[in-house]
């Protein structure tokens, strides 16, 4: 046993070594440097100053939002995905627009949305009339939740699947309602796999670039905005891996928390 | 496990034989081997047609890369690896690469059409002699408008942008040296200022401007500006032909109270192998014919003299575009300010950014 | 099997509707003689013909494609091996290091690991193009793939593996004919999410590619600088339309492969 554990870890330990942890020195290592290249630990005091206080904020704000509608349109998707013929099939093309390039999508979104775009001709069609739909945080949070939703769905459709229908079965005939059934039987087995889907929209959802700009006319700015901003325009890379070391670690934390949970449950 | 076996051999071999496929396309195009010339340029920036007679005339073999910003062909540039024999940045950021050392100089003797070029655009603040680069193409900042969706309002100052009346109508370029720049014109500073007060003033000003601003976006504020998404824009003024080409309801001008005046130059960066295959390339398109079929495709203003002489006069007497100089004298070049002064100045810009009504 | 109910199916129409309006609005306008997203002009084939002359463009995506196959094999194989390892590693502490470790890749900005990756390469001599780029799309695989087998391991009851083991399988036997067989889901849903992620990533291949290697989504977002030209459209539409027929026409096969023995089972 304990020799083929170090077989296996061989090979991925060497991997993560050269290309995950080497990486993270150079940018621990980059944060410490001002523009001027001089050793200083300004770059951390100056992510204390409110401007980049609110950006955080705004960050996490929107990606709670993102996530919690990605997961209110992932679930029942998914639900019903599993009911249906073909269901491998539904499943691929769910993942198959993700495929697609993303700037293409997001300029086919600012020609929907635009004024002139499909969705307020629409809306001038119903009688509601033209509404500014682009720059939005609407807009934002849409597109957001449109790349992030095969995220979503892939696991708790997995999650679905694994579920014993017996489990369903026998809840039915001692006489819970489908609705009970559902929150007390259904959901709670499913819990795994909506914690996995949300991991998998928070976090990137926190570092966010491009859309930000190209849907919400930099009205919102993320950390990941910033990190973009700082590495490519401002070419201030200390102040840009310092966000990024921040961030880095905010998400080790929300990681550890969530996964020790995991292994209690596993337990349990 | 059979399956999975079968799928990723399948993989693999589907993979390796495509490889062998472009490798075989890349050579019978001759993108692979001795003779080519590297060229970093802006995404359409030349004229196709034109570097197909440079690769005719020279029987070499053009590769051509693009960036998207003068920071990130900088990054580039300064890592190697990679090895560009030409490259068209922006003066502020041939002015850094001098400093860093990425720029080979130039032999003049080399490029005899440098006569071509209109005296006033040579031996300016960034490069001394031109010594490190050729112009390519200069222009403005200024304000595009469409008049019809404002109900024939037109504009001639940088104040104009701040009327009531234009609630959620304005797009800005997503660049804080040009944000900045406008804030301080509007207040007859020079947009160099590094007078503390004066920043803060112009970025108080900025904030007010918030409820008028629409979005600030990059590149795509041409798509969405020739789209009417937006009545006004600030705009380079090479974008602003480029709109204007697509919906003539568009209009440009250069604000009364002065403006920037930017240089796309070519340069020669370290990472150059063909030296003599770079200089031919800044001598062939130099060429008054060449030069004028190249401005005439990429719409911006051409510095060469000659060949504005054989430019259709409707292009060539454009005082949007070929501002006389009456005007030309209020415009300022971006000085480097130093990167401490550069960051201080992003900061401002992400200050008003984040400032939301 | 329990049939969705109409207004089930009807969400399910509105999900798929949703996913494809943007990619449909590209197909719609690579048809449009005046060559804009906006205005639909005439209908022309121009753009679809300058695809099949653009021999630069048939370069591009056969790289595009070449390593996105090759970084998801090559990164599907990494990642079971990794999640074989870190799944064998009984003590929390550990575990929980790798597991972070794992994921700090999939937390960081896309600018960061390409900027990272670009320093890295750079100082330890590789030459920008085909290797660094299929290196670092690996490097951000792998990750992915690890997180996508490791709960199907989780599931597995250790006394399946005692059970062969019993029975007398040796390592390698137990790894092949038991683990894998199990886990097989999980190692497609980490392949194609690899492919995904591989097709869909701009900014790491922006940094780490160079001397004329170029892949689609880098050479898309440095021509959208004029906005979306049209023979980008028309690229995508093909793209789109191979992948949908080499989905389906997969589930269909796969599907035929399955039933097969059930008739030969008949027959004698």
């Amino acid at each position: 046993m304990t020799k083929t554990r170090n077989l296996y870890l061989i090979p991925y330990v060497a991997w993560m070594l050269l290309f995950v942890a080497t990486p993270i020195v150079l940018i621990v290592y980059k944060s410490f440097f001002d523009v001027e290249g001089n050793l200083t630990l300004e770059n951390f005091e100056k992510f204390l100053t409110p401007v980049y206080l609110k950006m955080t904020f705004n960050s996490f704000w929107y990606a709670f939002l993102i996530t919690a509608f990605s997961l209110l349109v992932a679930y029942p998707t998914a639900y019903w995905l599993t009911r249906t013929k073909h269901k491998q099939l539904w499943l691929l093309l769910i993942i198959v627009p993700s495929w697609i390039n993303l700037l293409l999508k997001t300029y086919a979104f600012i020609g929907l949305f635009g004024t002139y775009g499909f969705v307020n001709s629409m809306l001038e069609w119903v009688g509601i009339g033209t509404q500014q739909i682009l720059f939005t945080d609407f807009s934002f949070v849409f597109v957001s939740v449109y790349i992030f939703i095969p995220f979503m769905i892939l696991p708790i459709y997995n999650a679905l699947e694994e579920l014993n229908p017996s489990l369903i079965y026998a809840a039915r005939d001692l006489g819970a309602s489908p609705l009970k059934t559902f929150r007390r039987v259904v959901f709670p087995l499913t819990l795994g796999g909506v914690k996995a889907g949300c991991q998998a929209v928070f976090i990137p959802a926190l570092s966010l670039f491009m859309i930000t700009r190209l849907i919400a006319g930099n009205r919102v700015i993320t950390l990941g905005t910033a990190i973009e901003q700082h590495f490519l325009v401002t070419q201030d890379w200390g102040m840009g891996s310092a966000i990024a070391v921040l961030l880095i670690i905010v998400m080790a934390i929300i990681m550890m928390m969530t996964g020790n949970r995991g292994a209690r449950n596993s337990i349990r | 496990m059979k399956q999975l076996v079968r799928l990723f051999a399948g993989v693999f071999i589907i993979a390796i034989g495509l490889m062998y496929f472009t490798s075989y396309l890349n050579s019978s195009n001759g993108y692979s081997g001795g003779d080519t010339l590297t060229i970093y340029n802006w995404g359409d920036y030349i004229d196709p047609d034109v570097l197909a007679e440079f690769e005719e005339e020279t029987g070499l073999k053009v590769i051509y890369q693009t960036f998207d910003s003068n920071e990130a062909m900088m990054t580039k540039i300064e890592q190697g690896g990679t090895t560009f024999d030409v490259s068209i940045p922006s003066e502020y950021a041939i002015s850094k690469m001098k400093d860093e050392d990425l720029l080979l100089p130039i032999d003049h003797s080399l490029i005899p059409n440098l006569g071509n070029i209109d005296p006033r655009f040579m031996n300016l603040s960034f490069d001394p002699d031109n010594k490190y680069s050729i112009p390519y193409f200069w222009g403005t900042v200024g304000i595009i408008y469409n008049s019809e969706l404002l109900g024939g309002k037109t504009f001639s100052s940088w104040n104009d942008l701040w009327s009531d009346d234009l609630r959620n109508q304005i797009m800005l370029v997503d660049g804080a040296r040009e944000v900045m720049g406008f804030g301080l014109n509007s207040l007859n500073y020079s947009l160099n200022d590094t007078n503390e007060d004066h920043l803060q003033e112009a970025k108080r000003k900025l904030s007010n401007l918030t409820p008028n601003i629409k979005a600030i976006v990059g590149d795509e504020i041409k798509l969405l500006l020739a789209g009417e998404e937006a009545a006004v824009g600030i705009v380079w003024s090479g974008d602003a032909s480029e709109i204007m080409g697509e919906n003539d309801k568009l209009d440009y001008v250069i604000p009364e109270e002065g403006s920037n005046l930017w240089f796309d130059n070519m340069v020669i960066p370290k990472t150059a192998r063909n030296l003599e295959g770079a200089h031919k390339f800044i001598n062939f398109m130099l060429d008054p014919e060449i030069a004028a079929r190249n401005a005439e495709y990429v719409g911006y203003s051409t510095p060469n003299a000659e060949a504005l002489k054989l430019l259709p006069e409707e292009i060539s007497q454009d005082e949007r575009f070929y501002p006389d100089p009456e005007m030309t004298d209020k415009l300022e070049v971006y000085q480097n300010l130093g990167k401490r002064m550069l960051s201080h100045y992003n900061e401002l810009f992400l200050e008003f950014k984040m400032h939301r009504k | 099997m329990r049939k969705n109910s109409k207004s089930a199916q009807l969400y399910l129409v509105i999900v798929f509707a949703i996913l494809y309006a943007p990619i449909l609005y590209l197909m719609y306008y690579s048809f449009n003689s005046s060559g804009t997203m906006h205005g639909f002009e005439g209908f022309t084939l121009e753009w679809y013909e300058e695809v099949f002359h653009d021999t630069r463009l048939l370069i591009i995506v056969l790289n595009t494609v070449v390593i996105a196959l090759l970084s998801s094999a090559i990164s599907t194989i990494l990642g079971v091996i990794g999640a074989i390892a870190i799944q064998r590693v009984r003590r929390s502490r550990p575990r929980n290091t790798l597991l972070t470790m794992n994921n700090v890749l999939i937390v960081s900005p896309d600018v960061i690991i390409g900027a990272s990756f670009l320093i890295f390469f750079t100082m330890i001599g590789i030459k920008l193009g085909f290797t660094s780029v299929l290196l670092s799309h690996i490097a951000f695989s792998v990750p992915i793939v690890v997180l996508m087998v490791l709960p199907k391991l989780q599931e597995m009851s250790p006394t399946l593996i005692d059970a062969a083991k019993d029975l007398g399988a040796s390592g390698w036997g137990v790894l092949t004919k038991v683990i894998i067989p199990f886990i097989r889901p999980g190692i497609f849903a980490g392949f194609f999410m690899a492919l995904t992620y591989s097709l869909d990533d701009f900014a790491v291949t922006f940094f780490v590619t160079g001397n004329g290697y170029s892949t689609l989504s880098v050479e898309i977002y440095s021509r959208a600088r004029q906005g979306i030209s049209p023979s980008i459209n028309a690229l995508s539409t093909l793209i789109f339309l191979f992948t949908i027929i080499l989905v389906v026409g997969y589930y269909f096969l796969s599907q035929r492969g399955k039933s097969k023995p059930k008739w030969g089972a008949q027959q004698s």
